[in-house]
């Protein structure tokens, strides 16, 4: 076996071996080129220790190759260790293949039918009487009006991700607490409380959805990313779906005036079965479609970050230039509720795109700019509220905006600290990954204590 | 000596973090090492290393940094943080109980050789 073959050339064929072995690496997508160049560096080492031991250019590549273990299995290991990496393909599960043709067909009409049911299940509380569009049956439907959509949708991911039976009792027990919380509470037609559980309630169910989504892997921070990516471009599918579903109103309403039909009182009818349709549609569509759409949260979240850090950074020059005091009147809490929601939703998009191994970069240095500023201004306006909050009186409204603005404030506070922390070479970057998906549930637990406990101590007011 | 793979999994971490306290290597030096240690006894798949180092890097156990090898390739070498040196610590600790708990126990019992086991193998 000892055969000194170092004929002429070898080197050439053994380069185009190691060339046609990268290229088959390179098609994972769970390698990245950067892992290529290390695996290469190791297959090489390998090679030139085999042929030291008297092995053949070809004996010894096979060999090195052989050692370093199927590509499959290094593949999917990979993809276990860098999951972000395949938010893409998802191939985990399938090793690489795509979903076989008829798995997909069945998936589009379980998709079809749950959509349907969607539909179907906002026209049923008509045949009791409660009319779409009537006033005096607005509110019935403003606090039910994700019950009809969201359990379908976590049905849709029961099924897809085939999760056990004691899981998916604890979601139905979930979202049946939210059907009788929403309509046994005797409230005042459109009180605070009751705008305060038609808003909260879709929150607090969407942790629910959240966990049939992860189907297993909820414990994971990794999971708990998938299902925050999920969300984001869901959003975006639902929105270009809104907008395609406006045209479609328009032109038709256009076209029935034309013959002198008045089709508004019909179309207007059948909106919230599009409206519900269209979420479990979207899903389904981020399910299926990852890779055509390109996580397009992540390009908004570069787009915007810069631009909503300037204005920050405006705002508080302004601010100190003028010497303007921020001008509190009822609504200012939650306009800056909203501006500490919108700065977490660049955050978290920025970190659910983002290599956990590249080293700190501009993009960081501008987040954490961001921070920083959102942190100020809210800090002067809490100040501000705090000082006047006795005058105003504790309605439900303050107090949960409140609530709200003291958890946004607490996550975006320490990731801060996380993030700077990371900025100057002490911290890992997982540490801030792990405290956002660990922070997800904060969000719907608040939002459930808004739901159950806010009516009751508020007297349904 | 085939070892069971879930031991095998256990004891990368405290290996690889023990290699790159001895000075900083790189994927391939670290695997050698390995089997060097284990007078060639341990072998892991050499692709499998991959992930688990870049899994203790996101952790922060150590850290990632490409230079060149002696013949001018790209080379990935990889150093202990002082965070991993604390995970190290603590590994050693660990295994060190483990360790202290199985060598008690194993002069008290008696067990049938591997030979004799092998007929019950057959039929199983």
């Amino acid at each position: 076996m000892a055969e000194p073959a170092r004929e002429v050339g070898s080197s050439d064929s053994l380069e185009g071996q190691i060339e046609q072995w990268r290229s088959y690496l390179r098609r994972r997508p769970a390698i990245r080129p950067m892992d290529v160049e290390e695996l290469e560096d190791h297959l090489r080492g390998e090679v030139a220790a085999l042929r030291d031991a008297g092995l053949s250019e070809n004996e010894a590549f096979l060999v090195a190759v052989k050692r370093m273990g199927a590509l499959d299995a290094i593949s999917h290991e990979f993809a276990r260790e860098h999951s972000e990496r395949l938010w893409k393909q998802l191939v985990i599960a399938s090793n690489g293949t795509a979903q076989p043709v008829d798995e997909a067909r069945t998936e589009a009409i379980v998709v079809f039918v749950l959509a349907l049911v969607a539909a179907l299940a906002v026209k049923v509380p008509e045949l009791f009487g409660r009319e779409w569009g009537a006033a005096a049956d607005q509110t019935f439907y403003a606090r039910n009006f994700s019950l009809f959509v969201l359990p379908l949708l976590a049905g849709y991911f029961v099924w897809k991700r085939r999760l056990s039976v004691r899981t998916w009792r604890w979601l139905a027990l979930a979202f049946a607490a939210g059907v009788v919380l929403s309509n046994v509470y005797p409230f005042e037609t459109g009180s605070d409380t009751e705008v305060l559980t038609a808003l909260h309630l879709p929150i607090a169910l969407w942790l629910p959805v959240g966990v049939a989504y992860a189907g297993g892997r909820w414990g994971r921070s990794a999971g708990r990313m998938d299902f925050v990516r999920f969300s984001g471009e869901l959003f975006i599918y639902y929105a270009l779906i809104a907008l395609g579903g406006g045209v479609l109103i328009a032109f038709t309403l256009g076209m029935f005036k034309a013959i002198g039909i008045d089709a508004e009182p019909v179309v207007e009818n059948w909106v919230p079965c599009g409206i519900v349709g269209a979420v479990i549609v979207g899903s389904w569509l981020v399910e299926a479609k990852q890779s055509v759409i390109e996580n397009m949260a992540p390009v908004l979240t570069r787009l915007f970050t810069p631009m909503f850090a300037l204005a920050l950074v405006v705002f508080l020059g302004t601010m100190a230039w003028t010497g303007r005091g921020i001008d509190i009147e009822r609504n200012a809490l939650i306009a800056f509720d909203l501006v500490l929601v919108l700065v977490l939703g660049l955050l978290l998009y920025s970190i659910s795109a983002r290599d956990p191994q590249a080293p700190p970069g501009a993009f960081d240095l501008l987040l954490v700019l961001l921070l920083v500023s959102a942190l100020l201004a809210n800090a002067f306006a809490l100040a501000a509220i705090g000082a006047r909050i006795s005058e105003f009186g504790f309605t439900p409204n303050r107090v949960a905006a409140l609530g709200e603005n003291v958890i946004l404030l607490g996550n975006l506070a320490w990731s801060t600290v996380l993030y700077i922390r990371f900025l100057r070479g002490r911290g890992a970057f997982a540490s801030l990954e792990r405290w956002q998906t660990a922070y997800l549930p904060v969000y719907s637990v608040w939002a459930a204590i808004v739901v159950v406990g806010f009516p009751l101590v508020f007297g349904f007011e | 000596m085939d070892i069971n793979k879930d031991l095998v999994a256990a004891t990368a971490t405290p290996l690889v973090l023990a290699i790159l306290a001895e000075g900083d290597s790189y994927g391939y030096a670290i695997l050698k090492r390995v089997s060097e240690l284990s007078r060639g006894e341990l072998q892991w798949t050499d692709g499998m290393l991959y992930p688990v180092l870049h899994r203790l890097e996101r952790q922060g156990h150590i850290k990632g940094k490409w230079g060149a090898s002696e013949t001018g390739r790209k080379r990935k070498y990889y150093h202990l943080t002082a965070r991993g040196q604390a995970q190290l610590a603590d590994q050693r600790q660990q295994w060190q109980m483990v360790n202290t708990a199985l060598r008690n126990i194993w002069p008290a019992i008696s067990l049938p050789t591997r030979l004799a086991l092998s007929p019950l193998r057959s039929h199983g």
